[in-house]
């Protein structure tokens, strides 16, 4: 009983009835921009439209000028919502930054007690690319820690450079594509705001089961 | 038992007129309307979207084979087991020997209809497993040891104060009818599960053949949660959910956050290919994938309706559908509902038994309209209608059609019958929808409609 062979067999028995065509082939990624939403190609613009995007779906941009007044104004966040632990992992810009909270830090890397993590107020993580068209961050088990870091904790925290803003989704792909050739990390997950629901009467609830809060700080 | 097709006139009848039901599921169908379309008009071009879209499930559909083989060995190849069902028996029984196998007790999933399909809940519950849904609609209607109402809105036909209440004797938590206060129970409730879980079910929405990876869509987080903390991950998924290329997903994802519930994004879009790997943090010790045929490959061979297969189940069918929102989700008593779900039930369980459902529409073609990959749902419905009469004819329309034809190419016969008929209707508008009446199944419940004093023929004479 080799149910792989069983399927495959009718599949391809079933395909030799040709379906009434359609012209066109599979799409190029011109033909794509081409329909999606339009993004300028300025990155003022984009940067903008990102801003625009994300006060809309609830998430905080902060800009920072450079590493010292990101430390500042992370414990500013710290104080006012009054961290106890955080989460992060071994980054170039998350781990400093998390170690420089005064607070004890989970380091992800390279395993951890899941459930410590559900115990921390706050995952920070890096991420591979920011969406300008969607107000979207790019994240992947390589780049921001694992699966669990940037879902578990209620506040997940993104430190992102301002060149890794791109336009639109198409970009963000081809980008993923010429990154990690064939060896892409085990997950990799667009996130596109706080966690949400609106399942009780379409009523837009935050924090579902993922974080309630998303902060992206733009060094 | 009673039949499926009489069970649904049943519920239909009961639903239609039931003014609590309409006025919820018009709440909420108005606030998702309202948001598509300003989301559609975001696009470009929509229609030129469509086009695109409709172009890769063709490719892919039609060429199935190939992309499902590229999808299989690229997954394998990064550790993932992959396993093949043809039909619901055999998933159900490559899902229980890998519980067996890792001694689970408790299983947490995310939602997927292909279990829905397979009645995979019903079967763990039965062979003692804990099993617990996590997207928070689903887990609602678990609660109530309901099917979920509709594809993507699974607790629409709930107000706040239903579910305050099953929490309350399901759970026995007591929380205010909050929106927010309802979710956080749940929340709460479902954390400590997926801590305990020792194996997490999920499914998906599109398989990229090209890199080997799985992508599912979701807004809660509950799928990420179940992707990421249980030592064994199980996606069951139908063979036809392949797509060709990683970058086709830039297009699909908008496009089904857009039908589905209006948004420019879902909030979650995760794609994944494979269990943890050598230098990552957490995941899943092992990936399991189950492909599921359960007569795909016979909706496949009818090469008419193939195009169904491309089907993304973003629920927009349903959602413009005047029979859906009059008989409501559960009247349909299959897994998919709506004019997808009366398309392709007749193939996945038997056109003698569900062929009914492709009544069950005023072919006003809302449903091709607004489909994302352009299927041809209207005209699958009336496919359907001429085999389910091809298949056994009913008696009643064999005579009537029988008695019409002479009557309609006789010319003289015609207009005989059209004079006798204006009589006819002056007669019976005595008696009109009273139970003498003749056309009394009709008029009991509306307006017959007057034959024309004149006919063209009539008029025309007339003119000359
Ligand atoms: S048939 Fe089309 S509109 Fe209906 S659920 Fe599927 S993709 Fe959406």
């Amino acid at each position: 009983m080799n149910e792989r062979e069983n399927i495959f067999k009718r599949i391809r028995e079933a395909l030799k009835a040709p379906a009434h065509s359609l012209a066109g082939g599979l799409p190029t990624v011109a033909e794509q921009r081409g329909v999606m939403p339009a993004v300028s190609s300025e990155h003022e613009a984009q940067m903008a439209l990102f801003h625009a995007n994300s006060a809309e779906l609830r998430a905080h941009i902060v800009l920072v000028a450079d590493m010292r007044d990101l430390e500042t104004k992370m414990a500013a966040l710290r104080d006012e919502e009054g961290w106890k632990k955080v989460a992060a992992h071994v980054g170039d810009l998350s781990i400093t930054t998390a170690q420089s909270l005064g607070l004890p830090v989970l380091i992800t890397h390279p395993g951890f007690d899941k459930e410590e993590l559900a115990t921390c107020d706050a995952g920070i993580t890096e991420c591979d690319a920011l969406v300008a068209q969607t107000g979207s961050v790019l994240v992947t088990s390589r780049s921001a820690g694992g699966r669990a870091l940037s879902c578990l904790p209620p506040h997940h925290v993104i430190i992102a450079r301002r060149e890794q803003l791109v336009a639109d989704l198409p970009t963000a792909f081809e980008q993923l594509v010429q990154k990690y050739g064939g060896n892409y990390p085990s997950m990799i997950s667009f996130i596109t705001g706080p966690s949400r629901t609106g399942d009780i009467e379409r009523i837009l609830v935050l924090g579902a089961h993922g974080p309630k809060h998303l902060t992206i700080f733009m060094v | 038992m009673t039949s499926p097709a009489s069970q649904f006139t049943t519920d239909a009848g009961r639903v239609a007129p039931d003014l609590r039901h309409r006025g919820i599921i018009q709440a909420a169908m108005g606030k998702y309307e309202t948001v598509r379309d300003q989301r559609k008009k975001w696009f470009q071009d929509w229609e030129g979207a469509r086009n695109l879209a409709a172009r890769t499930k063709f490719e892919a559909v039609n060429h199935l084979d190939r992309y499902l083989e590229e999808f299989v060995s690229k997954l394998e190849a990064r550790g993932t087991k992959v396993h093949w069902a043809s039909t619901s028996a055999q998933a159900r029984e490559i899902i229980f020997s890998i519980l067996r196998e890792k001694d689970a007790k408790v299983v947490v999933k995310s939602k997927a209809m292909t279990s829905e399909e397979i009645h995979l809940n019903a079967a763990m519950a039965e062979a003692g497993y804990e099993v617990v849904e996590s997207d928070l609609g689903e887990f609602i209607v678990q609660l109530r040891e309901e099917a979920p109402y509709h594809l993507v809105f699974p607790a629409m036909h709930l107000t706040r104060g239903d579910i305050k209440e099953t929490f309350e004797d399901k759970l026995h938590i007591t929380s205010s009818d909050n929106p927010e206060d309802l979710t956080m129970v749940a929340r709460r409730v479902l954390r400590e599960k997926y801590l305990q879980a020792d194996v997490g079910i999920t499914g998906a929405n599109f398989a990229v053949a090209e890199t080997g990876m799985i992508s599912i869509t979701e807004n809660e987080g509950n799928a990420r949660l179940t992707a990421a903390l249980p030592k064994t991950m199980i996606t069951l998924v139908g063979i036809e959910k392949v797509l060709p290329r990683i970058t086709d997903l830039a297009l699909f994802l908008p496009m089904l956050a857009v039908m589905g519930t209006g948004q420019a994004l879902t909030c979650y879009n995760t794609m994944y290919g494979g269990p943890r790997q050598a230098d990552e943090a957490d995941g899943p010790e092992e990936f399991h994938v189950v492909l599921l045929d359960n007569h795909r490959t016979s909706l496949l061979a009818d090469a008419e309706q193939r195009d169904a297969l491309g089907c993304i189940r973003c629920g927009a069918c349903l959602n413009v559908c005047p029979i859906f929102k009059n008989i409501g989700g559960h009247t349909y008593s299959t897994t998919y509902g709506g004019p997808i779900g009366s398309v392709i039930t007749p193939h996945l369980r038997g056109l003698t038994q569900w062929k009914h459902l492709s009544d069950a529409s005023s072919l006003c073609g809302a449903c091709t309209e607004t489909c994302p990959v352009k299927i041809d749902l209207h005209h699958h419905l009336l496919q359907n209608r001429r085999n389910g009469a091809k298949l056994k004819p009913s008696l009643f329309q064999k005579t009537a059609f029988k008695l019409f034809a002479p009557v309609a190419n006789v010319r003289v016969l015609w207009s005989l019958t059209t004079q006798l008929s204006r009589i006819g209707m002056k007669v019976r508008g005595l008696v009109n929808g009273s139970i003498i009446d003749p056309a009394h199944a009709w008029t009991k419940t509306r307006e017959l409609p007057p034959i024309a004093p004149q006919s063209f023929r009539e008029w025309w004479k007339e003119r000359q």
